[in-house]
């Protein structure tokens, strides 16, 4: 699946009603045509960000190496960790968002099916206007969470800044028309018969994550306009020469960036909620206690963000403040951690690709889990903080974690948007190379953490003693990095002529799998009753459910108009937004012409075919 | 004060013994980490405390290893446990359908409760007790941190120095940290926690700017290692910095040849009239402080202090007791005592002060500071012949 565009899939079942070719892929408003359409991008801005990763690898082997130079180097942490959070980690949750919570709820596409190709082609033009910074030699240079006073104009002059904070508004619309999209969906399209404690866990942490992009993106919006207008119009929010505060800067990206974690680790969490019953021959257990925890995890989400300041000088009363409610977060995530071990036990475990990398997900993540309750102690945060203890310590989290849990999903799902099984074997390769390159990778970084290895540095001194961590690390990364090619060349080969697979392969619970693989691009010839929390495992629901969802109909369900509305509104949207940097009023008023004209003939196009 | 780190680390139970076969195999696990710390070798361990700040943080950080290792165990062998217990046999199985148990879910949640909470009460009692001055005799240093190098005030001796920073042993210090342009983090490990270098946002008249604070009380004499641990720019990296831990009399003896370095202060702090002479800026006064050279002195010195009195070197740098007396760079008086060059990065010697003066920005990018033949910081170059340099390094060096 190396370019949607000149590959469009022609599958058995849909191919004579179904449009293929470049054009339809533009206009598609087929919320799974957008899911691979997220997948690719997401798949592809990972290399981009890993081989950044590597370049800084290499570039620590050794202590005191002068391979890149100190600006080069910023410019590649920057980007290695602007891209995975929301070039990667974010937008390939999005993707099985958009896959499969209509399918597990029963309905035929999402609520707003433009606004979700919106959100698809916002998203790819953030993320290239993003990178083409490196085309102008300005590419972002002042680390992902862009502290003030370092974002000041005095301190860094030139546009590395301006397309940093630039490129994530950008890219927080499409968060937002996501998340608006999917509690509306979720809320208002389940099948009759699924109430809200019916939901799979997967579209229960869609809906929990959704909420928090519509919270959390708005309050980084604010900020990243504060810094804007700082920047370009001269006022002074984080200036402490004329009065500002860039504290104040650090309290708005964390109060967004802490619940941001959330959004990146629940719908992992949701996955494997999902697959670890599907290969243990067992509902999840203590379902409702799985979904409060989520539930609260999203809410306590909110509480805690300055865990992530504790060196800032707070003052003793906040530190404790903080320090209290992050121990009290850590107990809902426990709890799910004990539940899906529980839900292995007595079961009847098949260790399929999909399995390991869920069981994989509880056993790293532990880890990642287990050192955030370590600088959660404040005092102790004050020995870890900003070494590479804490590097270790949210790769542990956000690889260990939500990318785990992504590539649970991605082997899981696979068969349902396909029709064909992803390659066993290669699919133990990679979870064996991701799972040694990973730990090799991160765990000597704690040991160069506690030794006293800041992060952010391009090089160390030998005097640190760190080096073999350091080696070690590199070794690990190059694992992993061919981890990731593994991955590629299974979804190349497996895409082509993968083993088929049936409706429903692995014999799992929910709607998604009720209907032929891979599904109409209606989904749903009729729409099912639902009567449980797993309608397939229970023999008449099942029958009465196949029976609506594996019909032909007679006649073909009406589906949305392809539109190619989305795609120029979200270049238009895109282009004001460059615009900013030139800093002439009336030059960003024109800008919006195009962004105004686009939603107007979008307004008045209708969202049907005549007659509907 | 090692009374109060020793009861406090009693009370949060830093000296436990690990219980029961589990914590045996994690301790003899983790027992490396916790024992190459200690060694010397590795000069900005966090994990080998020097002072009662890091005292407390250190015994505080030994009780939380072993409550996580004790859950990581746990979690571990039950997930390996069900991983072969409950292994697919045959497809035809069919595990018995359990939807949950009320009891299991109340113990595992009130279980990590109980633990979290044994966690976060000496955290709490520990942010307090490490958020207030030592005591009312504290020393107190006024920290400035700029792009990338430190600067060190001491009101009550009347010293400014740079990046390597005294204190006298068993005295509570006081540091009062403020950033001159972005945020840099003062760090120490062996000497405690990192905290904030801000800068520090203008307030009204009559409001108190906030500062930050550091406070803690060096157990042992010896030179500590630390560095910049907030990204502050292109040199972050190299922004590091010593701490020298000094027994009382060797840290007054560095004050007093603070103000005898040049030969032309007096032993004591200097009297009124001298400085009302020397901030008059009479010129003459001044010549006669440049002048008073000791005799059996290398005529290269002589050279270099006559080159770098004449340079503009003299514009953002200070020596005691002699006509240079800019306030924006690193202050050069007892030079030739310092152990490192350049905010901590390398050897203080001829040669690589001579390659600094020279190219200071091939070492250390975007630094502020013009070389022999291009611009910085908005100085024009110094335009100094390689013998001036030679000199000049020449002449630093001999500050002792």
């Amino acid at each position: 699946m190396s370019s949607v565009g000149t590959e469009a899939p022609v599958t058995e079942a849909t191919s004579h009603e179904e449009e293929t070719g470049l054009w339809s892929w533009i206009t598609t408003v087929d919320h799974k045509r957008i899911a691979i359409m997220y997948f690719v991008t997401a798949t592809f801005f990972f290399f981009v960000g890993g081989v950044k990763a590597l370049a800084i690898r290499v570039q620590l082997m050794f202590p005191e190496q002068t391979l890149i130079t100190p600006e080069v180097y910023n410019q590649f942490f920057t980007m290695h960790g602007t891209t995975m959070i929301f070039l990667v980690a974010m937008p390939m949750a999005v993707a099985f968002f958009n896959y499969v919570v209509p399918l597990q709820i029963g309905a035929r596409d999402v609520a707003f099916p433009r606004l979700n190709a919106l959100s698809y082609w916002v998203f790819l033009f953030g993320g290239l206007y993003l990178n083409s910074s490196f085309l102008f030699g300005a590419a972002p240079h002042a680390s992902w969470v862009g502290y003030a006073t370092l974002t000041m104009p005095e301190f860094s002059p030139g546009q590395n800044t301006n397309f940093w904070l630039i490129g994530l508004s950008i890219l927080g619309i499409a968060s937002i028309a996501g998340g608006v999209n999917f509690i509306t969906t979720i809320i208002n399209m389940r099948a009759p018969g699924m109430k809200l404690m019916r939901m799979p866990l997967f579209t229960w942490m869609t809906f929990v994550t959704s909420f928090l992009l519509i919270t959390a993106i708005p309050v980084i919006g604010v900020a990243l306009i504060y810094l804007g207008f700082d920047r370009i119009f001269g006022t002074v929010f984080f200036q402490p020469t004329g009065g500002g505060d860039p504290v104040l800067w650090q309290h708005l990206f964390w109060l967004f960036g802490h619940p941001e974690v959330y959004i990146l680790i629940l719908p992992a969490f949701g996955v494997i909620s999902d697959v670890i019953p599907t290969f243990s021959k067992k509902p999840l257990f203590g379902y409702p206690i799985v979904v409060y925890a989520g539930l609260l995890i999203g809410f306590i989400g909110w509480g805690v963000w300055s865990h992530h300041m504790f060196t800032v000088g707070l003052g003793p009363i906040a530190d404790s403040f903080f320090v209290a409610a992050t121990m009290i977060i850590a107990i809902p995530t426990g709890v799910k951690i004990f539940n899906w071990i529980a839900t292995m036990w007595g079961g009847s475990l098949k260790f399929t690709t999909a399995m390991l990398f869920a069981v994989g997900l509880v056993a790293v993540f532990t880890v990642g889990g287990l050192s955030g309750i370590m600088h959660a102690s404040a005092p102790v945060n004050l020995q870890q903080h900003d070494s590479y203890f804490i590097v270790a310590h949210f790769h542990y989290v956000i690889v260990g974690g939500a990318m785990m849990g992504l590539w649970a999903g991605l082997y899981y799902w696979f068969p349902k948007v396909r029709g064909r099984f992803l390659d066993e074997t290669l699919g133990k390769w990679h979870f064996w190379t991701t799972m040694i390159g990973f730990n090799l990778t991160f765990f000597p970084m704690h040991f160069a953490g506690i030794f006293g290895m800041p992060r952010r540095i391009y090089t160390y001194s030998a005097d640190l003693n760190v080096d073999i961590y350091n080696q070690l690390s590199t070794i690990g990364a190059f694992i992993f990095a061919i981890s990731a090619v593994i991955m590629v060349w299974n979804l190349v080969k497996s895409w082509r002529s993968g083993e088929k697979a049936s409706a429903n392969p692995w014999g799992a619970p929910h709607l998604e799998w009720s209907m032929p693989s891979p599904p109409h691009h209606y989904n749903f010839p009729g729409i099912p009753q639902v009567q449980s929390r797993e309608p397939l495992w229970n023999k008449g629901e099942r029958e009465s459910i196949l029976a609506v969802t594996m019909e032909e109909p007679e006649s073909e369900p009406v589906m949305p108009n392809p539109s190619y509305w989305p795609i120029l509104l979200a270049a238009s949207i895109t282009l004001v937004w460059a615009l900013v940097m030139t800093g002439i009023w009336w030059v960003i008023v024109l800008g919006f012409l195009p962004v105004l004209f686009c939603i107007f003939k979008w307004g008045m196009e209708p969202a049907f075919p005549e007659g509907h | 004060m090692r009374k109060r780190a020793a009861e406090l680390r009693r009370m949060i139970g830093g000296e436990r013994d690990g219980a029961g076969l589990g914590a045996r195999l994690v301790a003899l696990l983790a027992l490396p980490l916790l024992m190459v710390g200690c060694a010397e070798d590795y000069p900005q361990s966090t994990i080998s405390p020097h002072t009662d700040f890091a005292e407390i943080i250190h015994s505080l950080y030994v009780s939380i290893f072993w409550w996580t290792m004790l859950i990581l165990a746990v979690v571990w062998v039950l997930l390996a446990w069900v991983l072969v217990k409950y292994r697919r046999k045959s497809e035809d199985e069919e595990p018995k359908q359990i939807r949950g148990h009320l009891g299991l879910e109340i113990g595992w949640t009130v279980g990590p409760a109980l633990i979290v909470i044994a966690i976060a009460i000496p955290t709490i009692q520990a942010v307090f007790a490490t958020q207030r001055p030592v005591s009312d005799d504290a020393m107190l240093v006024e920290v400035t941190g700029h792009q990338f190098w430190w600067e060190f005030h001491y009101p009550e001796q009347g010293v400014t120095t740079a990046n390597e920073l005294w204190l006298p042993v068993d005295r509570p210090v006081s540091l009062r940290l403020e950033s001159s342009d972005v945020i840099h983090s003062f760090w120490v490990p062996k000497l405690g926690g990192k905290r904030d270098v801000n800068p520090v946002p203008a307030v009204r008249e009559g409001q108190d700017p906030k500062y930050n604070w550091l406070y803690f009380t060096p157990l042992e004499t010896g030179v500590y290692m630390g560095q910049c641990a907030e990204f502050c720019g292109q040199s972050h990296a190299l922004m590091a910095k010593r701490v020298i831990v000094a027994s009382e009399d060797e840290f007054e003896d560095w004050v007093d040849r603070w103000f005898a370095s040049e030969g032309a202060a007096p032993q004591e702090a200097p009297s009124e009239e001298e400085v009302e002479l020397q901030m008059a800026g009479d010129v003459e006064e001044e010549e006669a402080v440049d002048q008073q050279v000791p005799r059996d002195e290398d005529p290269m010195v002589a050279m270099g202090r006559d080159a770098f009195l004449n340079s503009t070197c003299i514009a953002c740098h200070a020596v005691e007791g002699t006509s240079a007396q800019g306030i924006i760079a690193p202050n050069l008086t007892l030079f030739g005592t310092r152990r490192t060059l350049a905010a901590g990065i390398m050897e203080n010697n001829q040669e690589n002060l001579v390659r600094w003066i020279k190219d200071p920005q091939g070492i250390k990018a975007q630094v502020a500071m013009p070389g022999t033949e291009y611009e910085g910081g908005n100085w024009p170059a110094t335009g100094l012949s390689d013998e001036e340099v030679e000199a000049i390094a020449a002449y630093l060096l001999s500050l002792k």
